[in-house]
């Protein structure tokens, strides 16, 4: 079992004819991952590795019935690609794409809200169900089946714990990257509850960062409805006020989103906090 | 991207928002022109991208155009929270009955923006949400329909505005969340706006923070950029599309991807803290590790005198550790490192990538196999070289 991504699912990819969309597509193909088509406006009827390219995200579905889509196109039309899966009737859409403007984000929110569509990211590494689909750019040579479950604001760190994890010999069910902006489809609440809901996931890696109160919302979640084990690593512990390190939800503004509040908070939500992002396999044994 | 208040201002005018006429110096001698130009008490503001500018003597009153021009003497060149006040803002001085704050912001986690008001201004919002929290009124904005008239009826009412207030509030505070949805702002800020004694209101401050991710279509406010707030080194990552920020610590620090790159300061910290020992940047090389970046980044990271010692962690994904290994090593000898460095690959390939590292038999230069042990080895290094 995993969580959102299994074998049966069957991907478009938005984007599929260029640069970042056709090599990810080739190395999701790679994985093993149902890939069922493209979607790329103006090519319509070609084919991309032997997979159909469509107009529409609608004609897509309509013709291969795929339920999950990758998003990897720029900034400027990620947010438009977004709402056009959801309506759709697209079931997870994986937004890779950087760069989107917040209020964009917020527009987009409102939109697939009104549907019944997850987004996950935008500015993420996508989605890694071990040995059954790959749905963005996670490294999948780093993970291993096994009953894990690691969610994550981050890219390679995430990659970072799952290899060391996977060296520990702890295989994982899924991992899922949430994405470092400030406004998401999918927050750290609703993956930790997806994780609690799935029989085969036994223990929880939560990696946050510095910026917004995420990681709070989290330590209540798993106060108040977690059963099983959750280690936790939260990045940022050096970085100063005010000012924002790579990722565009990372700043901490006044005493908000520090890393010691978010330790001291999952600490006392019974999370297993670790100092080092290296202790983690050590915390869930 | 940050705005200095008299970009703030003049982008609040051009949306309709009352602010008084000011305009900028940059010498003792134009400060006094424009004091005299004035012709009445003016107020001489530091401008400058840090708050605190009031505490730290950069907000002064003159009654005399020579008194603007001792003031202007005495602020430009002054350092607050370690910016350097290159111009100040002249404005006429205001009467003032009542300071009201006004603020528009981005609720990260209801993903729709915040405005905020509070009939008690005049001081930090985060200072009257800890005092006083209950008198600070809110009300959430839709991204897609924008401002009800109503929802700025319920902000003047729940913070007892006078009434005959309540039409000039209703039209600053739509003027202000049109002006934060049109220029992508992450903040927008009247703190103080003030009623005057003859009864009319005016935005005596203003703070806008824009969305880095919204300046490729926001040309005009991109243009407002002020580089000279940015050092050497913040200039050349910002062109080379390096995330770059400059700490005081004296490991530097090269890393792919940022979550990573945090991790990597915060485990120098974790070892060196104890020996005085810790990051010197924040630096996110981005996907990939070609030897121009690495050697673009390695030279950002060398113009900090204060680094004694490189720390290079790179997790391969989609990058090969035996490709990545090749690009350091070539950076290294165009750059002519003079400090250790630390290199930690792992990943794809990352044996291959070591072991090349290793046979190339540089001095000065190590390969580490865990980030704990890589950590270690660079707070040992800059130890030694401090």
């Amino acid at each position: 079992m995993s969580i959102l991504v299994d074998d049966h699912s069957s991907v478009i990819v938005q984007g599929i004819t260029g640069r970042e969309g056709g090599f990810h597509t080739r190395k999701m193909i790679e994985y093993g991952t149902a890939v069922a088509g493209g979607v790329t406006p103006g090519k319509g009827g070609e084919w991309f590795e032997g997979k159909p390219v469509f107009d529409t995200v609608e004609s897509a579905v309509k013709v291969t019935g795929a339920d999950v889509s990758l998003v990897a196109v720029p900034a400027a039309f990620a947010p438009d690609a977004i709402c056009e899966a959801a309506f759709a009737g697209i079931r997870l859409v994986v937004c890779l794409t950087e760069f989107i403007p917040v209020r964009e984000m917020m527009k987009v929110m409102q939109h697939v809200n009104q549907t019944g569509c997850r987004l996950v990211g935008p500015n993420c590494p996508g989605l890694l169900s071990p040995g059954l689909a790959k749905i963005g750019i996670m490294p999948g040579f780093i993970a291993t089946p096994g009953n894990v479950g690691v969610v994550s604001r981050s890219g390679t760190l995430t990659y970072e714990v799952v290899y060391a994890l996977s060296q520990a010999g702890m295989g994982q069910t899924t991992c899922i990257g949430i994405g470092g902006d400030p406004v998401i489809g999918t927050s750290f609440v609703d993956v930790l509850r997806l994780f609690e809901e799935d029989p085969q996931t036994e223990k929880v890696a939560i990696l946050g960062e510095i910026g917004g109160r995420a990681e709070i919302d989290a330590a209540e979640f798993i106060r108040e409805q977690m059963t099983k084990p959750v280690a936790a690593f939260i990045a940022g512990a050096s970085a100063p006020e005010g000012t924002r390190m790579g990722h565009a939800g990372a700043i901490i503004e006044g005493s908000e989103g520090t890393a010691a509040s978010k330790i001291d908070a999952l600490r006392n939500a019974g999370a297993r906090v670790a100092e080092n992002p290296e202790q983690i396999p050590d915390l869930l044994r | 991207m940050n705005l200095h208040e008299y970009q703030s201002k003049s982008r609040f005018a051009e949306f309709g928002i009352p602010v008084p006429t000011g305009h900028v110096a940059r010498t003792p001698d134009e400060t006094y022109a424009l004091a005299r130009q004035a012709g009445c008490a003016v107020v001489v503001k530091a401008q400058v991208l840090a708050g605190g500018r009031g505490k730290a003597g950069g907000i002064r009153l003159a009654n005399t155009p020579e008194e603007a021009r001792e003031h202007a003497s005495a602020i430009l060149g002054m350092q607050i929270k370690g910016h350097r006040v290159r111009s100040v803002l002249i404005d006429p001085a205001a009467s003032i009955a009542q300071e009201i704050y006004l603020g528009v912001a981005n609720d990260r986690a209801e993903a729709r923006p915040v405005l905020m008001a509070s009939a008690e201004g005049g001081v930090e919002i985060e200072e009257i949400n800890r005092l006083r929290p209950e008198a600070i009124v809110r009300e959430h904005v839709d991204p897609v329909a924008g401002l009800f008239t109503f929802q700025a009826v319920r902000l003047a009412s729940a913070m007892d505005l006078p009434r005959k207030h309540w039409r000039a509030f209703g039209q600053i505070v739509a003027a202000l969340v049109r002006c934060f949805e049109e220029s992508d702002a992450e903040l927008a800020e009247i703190n103080p706006l003030v009623i005057t004694e003859d009864d009319s209101l005016l935005a005596l401050d203003g703070k806008m923070v824009i969305d880095d991710n919204a300046l490729p279509r926001q040309p005009q406010l991109a243009a407002m950029h002020d580089s000279s707030e940015l050092s050497g080194a913040e200039t050349m990552a910002r062109e080379a599309g390096i995330s770059y920020v400059r700490l005081d610590g004296q490991i530097g620090c090269m890393v792919n991807g940022a979550g990573l790159a945090m991790t990597t300061m915060d485990m120098t910290l974790l070892y060196g803290e104890a020996h005085g020992i810790g990051p010197a940047n924040f630096l996110d090389i981005g996907g990939g590790a070609r030897a121009d970046t690495v050697a673009t980044a390695l030279r950002i990271i060398l113009s900090d005198e204060n680094v004694k010692v490189v720390l290079c962690n790179i997790f391969g994904g989609i990058t090969r550790g035996d490709e990545v290994a090749h690009g350091i090593l070539t950076a290294c000898e165009e750059v002519q490192l003079k400090v250790p460095m630390i290199i930690r690959l792992q990943g794809t390939n990352a044996e291959e990538g070591r072991s090349i590292i290793n046979e190339a038999g540089l001095s000065g230069i190590y390969a580490a196999g865990t980030l704990t042990e890589a950590a270690r080895m660079a707070v040992d290094a800059a130890g030694k070289n401090l």
